[in-house]
């Protein structure tokens, strides 16, 4: 049985977000949207989490940073790019510090656009990216297999 | 011999009663906050999801505690059901406690470190509380033995108001329930991240959460004991007592490690100690 889509724990990483978008993140654990129904919780903890969830750009100060939370979280795990800035770099991304979306720098698996975007579209990103945790599993479950052989 | 159906009775049920309690809590919690709340088997999930994951372990003997931490706890809540000392009871559940700190200690990090300090500092403030309970029961009913305490005809609960109440206060801390979750904040995204389990994840974590159900089922045991001449009037007490810390855990924030202390010792020295006073002077025993 797969247990990973109904307990999926995410990240909030606010990459130079304008905290738009963050805003909009905690909006979704509110009463009104209340996400912790699908056994969502936001952890804080990259190795407890499943569901790397970003927001803003990337610039070259957390570049790095970005990085080491994303490879500190345990497979089998996902990321979603939450707003404009996150999956492209949005209206900064000509500037001189901007390294651009966040797919720059790590895999992103589910992109959720909007400026700022909302609380339903993100809730549908994160359900989006639960098949994808899902399929990881199995090809993780298949090559631990192989090694096993 | 009956005593060793109920251990073993113990080791198979209290993981599922333990996990059934965390998902009230968790629908509880959520209709006071006016939310609809996680399935009500959403901690069997939680657990499951864990033993899936990747084991990413940075000092392989972090590990070794935790599985001491299960271990422990499960024979400290074996042996309080079978009906044994309950003195060893506590000295084993204490110990438990010790090994889940050797396993933050033993995790190169700041945040893990700073839970175990806090997490010494809870077993500190609930310890004389959890003593005193031990004899005052045995004041009371005249044994140390569990299976005596459990049976005996004596209301405890009218002989010691004062200690069951104590009781109840270092309850929240035992149960890491707000005002004292100083150790492990319940929601990561604070001040300590996870504390005391900052560093373990996957299956290790997954052991942490078992031995925590354990360890809920052995406390709210505890409470039975006051009202062992009465069983229905038992369990609707620790029915009871659980939704009152819940609603402390909904009602406060966090307070400091100072503050644990003094409530701890606090209740200990008044509650406790007063109430074993007056039981010693007045009433003769059994």
């Amino acid at each position: 049985m797969a247990y990973l889509k109904k307990s999926p724990w995410l990240l909030h990483y606010d990459a130079s977000s304008c905290n738009g978008c963050d805003i909009e993140v905690l909006a979704c654990l509110t009463p009104l949207y209340d996400v912790e129904r699908f056994g969502i919780i936001n952890t804080g903890n990259p190795k407890h989490a499943d569901v790397f969830l970003i927001t803003g750009g990337i610039n070259e100060i957390n570049r790095e940073v970005v990085k080491n939370t994303y490879e500190q979280i345990p497979d089998p795990k996902v990321v979603v790019a939450v707003g404009i800035c996150a999956c492209s770099g949005g209206v900064f991304r000509e500037c001189y510090n901007m390294a651009g979306g966040v797919d720059q720098v790590i895999p992103v698996d589910v992109y959720v656009p909007g400026c700022a975007a909302r609380p339903e579209s993100i809730i549908d990103g994160v359900v989006k990216a639960l098949g994808i945790l899902e399929e990881k599993r199995t090809a993780m479950k298949e090559k631990e297999k192989q090694h096993g052989n | 011999m009956t005593s060793i159906i109920t251990a073993i009775a113990f080791v198979i049920l209290a993981p599922i009663l333990g996990g059934l309690v965390a998902g009230i809590d968790r629908k509880v919690t959520a209709r006071m906050q006016g939310r609809v709340g996680p399935p009500l088997l959403q901690p069997f999930y939680d657990v499951a999801k864990l033993f899936e994951k990747e084991d990413v372990t940075v000092t392989p003997s972090q590990n070794l505690y935790i599985i001491a931490y299960l271990v422990f706890m499960v024979v400290s809540g074996a042996y309080f059901f079978a009906g044994g000392d309950f003195l060893l009871v506590i000295f084993a559940f204490t110990l438990a406690h010790v090994f889940i700190v050797l396993g933050a200690y033993a995790a190169y990090s700041p945040y893990s470190y700073i839970g175990a300090e806090r997490e010494l500092i809870t077993l500190m403030a609930y310890e004389p509380m959890v003593i005193f309970t031990a004899v005052g029961l045995y004041l009371v009913t005249g044994s140390f033995y569990i299976s005596e305490i459990a049976t005996s005809t004596v209301p405890a609960i009218l002989y010691l108001p004062g200690v069951f109440l104590g009781f109840l206060t270092i309850l929240t801390i035992k149960l890491r329930k707000s005002p004292f979750d100083i150790s492990t904040s319940h929601h990561a995204h604070q001040e300590l991240v996870k504390g005391l389990t900052t560093e373990f994840a996957g299956p290790v974590l997954g052991k942490v959460e078992i031995a925590h159900w354990y360890e809920n089922v052995v406390l709210l045991g505890m409470i039975y004991l006051f009202f062992g001449f009465n069983p229905v009037l038992a369990i609707v007490v620790i029915a009871l007592a659980y939704f009152l810390e819940i609603f402390i855990d909904n009602t406060f924030s966090r307070m400091k490690w100072q503050w644990t202390m003094k409530s701890g010792w606090g209740v200990a020295a008044t509650l406790g100690f007063l109430n074993l006073v007056i039981v010693y002077y007045f009433y003769v025993g059994v």
